[in-house]
């Protein structure tokens, strides 16, 4: 289809039909700000922090889900959305907590963010607000709904991206609020803590519980890796202090993934430090020493040791097997945890070196 | 009734009120017995592009409150389109409004016949009645109404042996404001909370169950069996340049005969309130006019000569909107009008947008402090900023409407509001502060 030309902040922009301002500027690298719009998600239009002058049009338009067309002339920061911005942002501070000091989304916040960057105070239209009780029930998230702008990011990603549809509005007005299952606690809902709500959580609303307190964004060093669960290969950001994993976020440009994760990658990371882990080799105390191999005895007992005794251990068990009740009593199963190489190798090692066709995989269980 | 010499309108009769005090008026034998469905027979016999045609010659234009031609509205529904919908909208929400509500009870036949014909005419093989819940009679008559038109045969397969279907149904809402909105309808109809969509598409294009649909309001399909029987030449012949047609006006607040008057659009508001209303109540002197309902901009007693037509009402400063006319006379407290006005479409706010969700609860709680004395003089121009600010920024045109009588009172009154501020009660109806501390008002009069 041919390209569409549009003028954006005066800037000459070209894109393709169908696509929005919001879109259309963000390839042109202009920032329009917007609080309930999300590249990753359907346009809202809710937020009408986006909006944006656009001549022939009587009033500003959200740039989020106006689409472009040939000819069209827009202004970003033009006074007037400038100050509409202003006002947008001044009534959400209205009825929003302010203790940025203590927030666990200080530095990652995007309504902290718009407000400094748009010298936005929290006092100029005081009036009631809402103080509802934070829901904890979870191990993995917190829910604080007097930090929710109701931006509806957590309703799009948990309906449209994950198709779980644990999250909706509840109630309408001045008390409309993200609710889950039947607004009740999230533990009790169909959510399925992926974390994509959290992901896209613009404020402090909606927190990962097991990164409270561990650091602000500024002391934290973020690593890429994949995830090391199974075998898809998501592509995740490690949010590191002090050599500890204290978080997890799907990276947006991981080819597998786009972003997003399961509760496993996003929240499961706690097995890295913790003390039941094993980290080395282990081989019953009998095989290393000899003796009795009764449950009740020491021979029972695991003892550390490392790779090389062990796999020499499990192999001279192996051929020992083979050898008095033939290949065939041996069967192998992989994991959907390892690659394709190693899926691959272990396909080898049951054919070729054990000599069986008893190789299964537990995708297929 | 007083003698009409001195009005323009003395030589109109009404046609979409024409049945309703008629005993026994909801009936089909009565409907039928007045010439009821022939409009439909004679529009079954004629194709569609002629009824549209014949639409867009008499200048309807929705009585919904939007205004916008009918005619142009089914033009643009697709042709080839396998399946339309047609969306009866009886939400009547707008304070001041009740004449739906009148023609539904009274004269369901009448919408039921336009209805007909208007999906005929852009193809629509479906009927969507969609009614407010609080409206039990209206539900009773609606349902009662589609039974017997299906029993005789205006309704169902092959109608009139034209060949045509329409099925029709009738689903209740739950009293939400915003459901009146087209699209938070269509929402609400397909079983989603009632907020407004994004438009375009509209719902011409894609809407209930994405599906092309035309949505009218009831006394705009009431008109069309009447554009039909009588010829666009009648309906265009009636009104002014822009506004066409007869109008229900309902006239609600301080006067002496509050009802529904049909009458043409361009009378004069001074006619419809001291002609037809019967004056204002005990003798006393008129302050201020709502026009259209509550979402129409407040005007002064001045203005009551501008004709009530879309056009000439929206040069004063105001809309026509439904139609609904409220008189205030002089022991009203404006302050007093624009906060509760204001509580109300706060109460209604969808939530979805930030401007209506917040600001209308922050200029609810400013033009509280004003009323009760408690605000300063700045927060006159405060109100204004805010209501200003919100005005034009909303994901739907409620949000805008719900700053009009806040700023329409202020601009036309603002000297009670500095009385207020300066005097801490009201010198205008001389009580006290009415509302409870949780902002609900604690009681009525």
């Amino acid at each position: 289809m041919a390209a569409v030309s549009l003028k954006i902040d005066g800037k000459t922009v070209e894109t393709a039909p169908g696509r929005s301002v919001m879109q259309a500027a963000r390839d042109a690298g202009i920032g329009i700000p917007a609080l309930c719009d999300h590249p990753a998600l359907p346009p809202e239009g809710a937020c009408r922090i986006c909006l944006v002058e656009i001549e022939g049009q009587r009033a500003p338009q959200p740039a989020c889900t106006f689409q472009v067309s040939a000819g069209l002339v827009v202004q970003t920061r033009s006074p007037h959305v400038v100050a509409a911005r202003k006002l947008v942002l001044e009534l959400l501070l209205s009825d929003h907590p302010l203790d940025c000091l203590t927030c666990e989304s200080t530095g990652s916040c995007l309504l902290q963010d718009l407000a400094y960057e748009y010298d936005v105070k929290g006092d100029r239209w005081r009036g009631r607000h809402h103080d509802y009780p934070v829901d904890s029930s979870n191990p993995f998230i917190q829910v604080d709904r007097n930090k929710c702008i109701v931006c509806r990011r957590c309703v799009r990603a948990c309906n449209s991206i994950n198709g779980v549809e644990a999250i909706s509005i509840f109630h309408r007005g001045f008390n409309a609020s993200i609710g889950f299952g039947a607004d009740g606690p999230m533990q009790d809902s169909p959510c399925e803590f992926c974390g994509s709500c959290v992901a896209v959580c613009p404020t402090g609303a909606l927190r990962p519980k097991l990164a409270i307190g561990k650091g602000r964004p500024w002391q934290v060093k973020k690593v890429d890796t994949i995830c090391s669960y199974c075998g898809v290969g998501c592509k995740l950001t490690l949010h590191v202090r002090d050599n500890r994993i204290i978080g997890a976020d799907g990276a947006w440009d991981g080819p597998v993934n786009r972003g997003w994760t399961c509760v496993k990658g996003r929240f499961g990371h706690d097995y890295v430090r913790h003390p039941d882990r094993l980290t080395k080799p282990r081989v019953r105390h009998y095989l290393l020493h000899g003796g009795k191999k009764r449950r009740d005895g020491t021979g029972w007992d695991w003892v550390e040791t490392d790779w090389d005794t062990a796999l020499e251990v499990a192999a001279r068990g192996l051929c020992q097997i083979r050898g008095k009740y033939g290949a065939d009593s041996i069967g192998v199963l992989c994991s959907a945890k390892c690659l394709n190489e190693e899926n691959y190798l272990m396909n080898k090692l049951a054919r070729q070196v054990i000599g069986t066709n008893n190789i299964d995989h537990c995708a297929r269980l | 009734m007083k003698s009409d010499s001195l009005s323009t309108t003395s030589s109109f009769e009404p046609v979409l009120t024409r049945n309703i005090h008629r005993p026994g008026s909801e009936k089909i034998e009565t409907y039928l017995g007045n010439g009821g469905y022939r409009a439909a027979r004679r529009a079954l016999e004629r194709t569609p592009a002629e009824i549209i045609q014949l639409i867009k010659d008499s200048g309807l234009r929705g009585r919904g409150g939007a205004g916008f031609p009918a005619g142009v509205k089914w033009e643009f529904m697709p042709r080839d389109a396998s399946q339309k919908y047609l969306a009866v909208n009886t939400d009547e929400g707008e304070p001041g409004t009740f004449k739906d509500r009148e023609i539904v009870e009274r004269d369901p036949h009448q919408v039921i016949e336009g209805a007909l014909i208007a999906a005929y005419a852009v193809g629509a093989g479906r009927a969507f009645v969609y009614i407010r819940g609080e409206f039990f009679l209206g539900v009773k008559r609606w349902t009662k109404a589609i039974a017997d038109a299906y029993e005789h045969g205006f309704l169902g397969k092959n109608i009139l042996k034209s060949g045509f279907d329409l099925e029709m149904s009738v689903h209740r809402g739950a009293g939400a404001y915003i459901c009146g909105e087209e699209t938070a309808m269509l929402e609400s109809l397909e079983g989603k909370p009632g907020n407004p969509r994004l438009k375009p598409p509209y719902p011409a294009q894609a809407g209930l169950f994405g599906l092309p649909t035309l949505v009218h309001n009831i006394e705009t399909l009431a008109c069309i069996p009447h554009i039909i029987e009588r010829g666009p030449d009648w309906f265009a012949g009636i009104g002014t340049a822009q506004s066409k047609g007869p109008k229900i006006f309902s006239v609600s607040g301080h006067v002496n005969r509050p009802g529904n008057y049909e009458l043409p659009l361009g009378v004069t508001l001074r006619e419809i309130i001291y002609t037809h209303a019967g004056g204002v109540r005990d003798g006393r002197r008129l302050k201020a006019v709502i026009p259209g309902g509550a979402s129409t901009p407040i005007m002064t007693a001045m203005q009551i000569d501008v004709p009530m037509a879309f056009e000439t009402l929206r040069a004063a400063g105001s809309e026509l909107g439904t139609g609904a006319v409220i008189v205030m006379d002089e022991t009203t407290c404006m302050v007093e009008v624009a906060r509760r006005l204001t509580r109300f479409f706060s109460h209604e706010s969808c939530g979805r947008c930030v401007p209506c969700r917040i600001g209308s609860v922050r200029l609810y709680e400013a033009l509280e402090r004003v009323e009760r004395g408690q605000g300063e003089i700045p927060d006159i121009d405060r109100i204004l900023e805010l209501a200003h600010g919100i005005g034009g920024i909303t994901f739907c045109p409620m949000g805008t409407a719900l700053v009009n009588p806040a700023r329409s009172a202020i601009k036309c009154f603002r000297n009670e509001f500095e009385d207020h501020v300066r005097k801490g009660h009201c010198v205008v109806s001389r009580r006290a502060f009415r509302g409870g501390p949780d902002g609900k008002d604690s009681h009525r009069r």
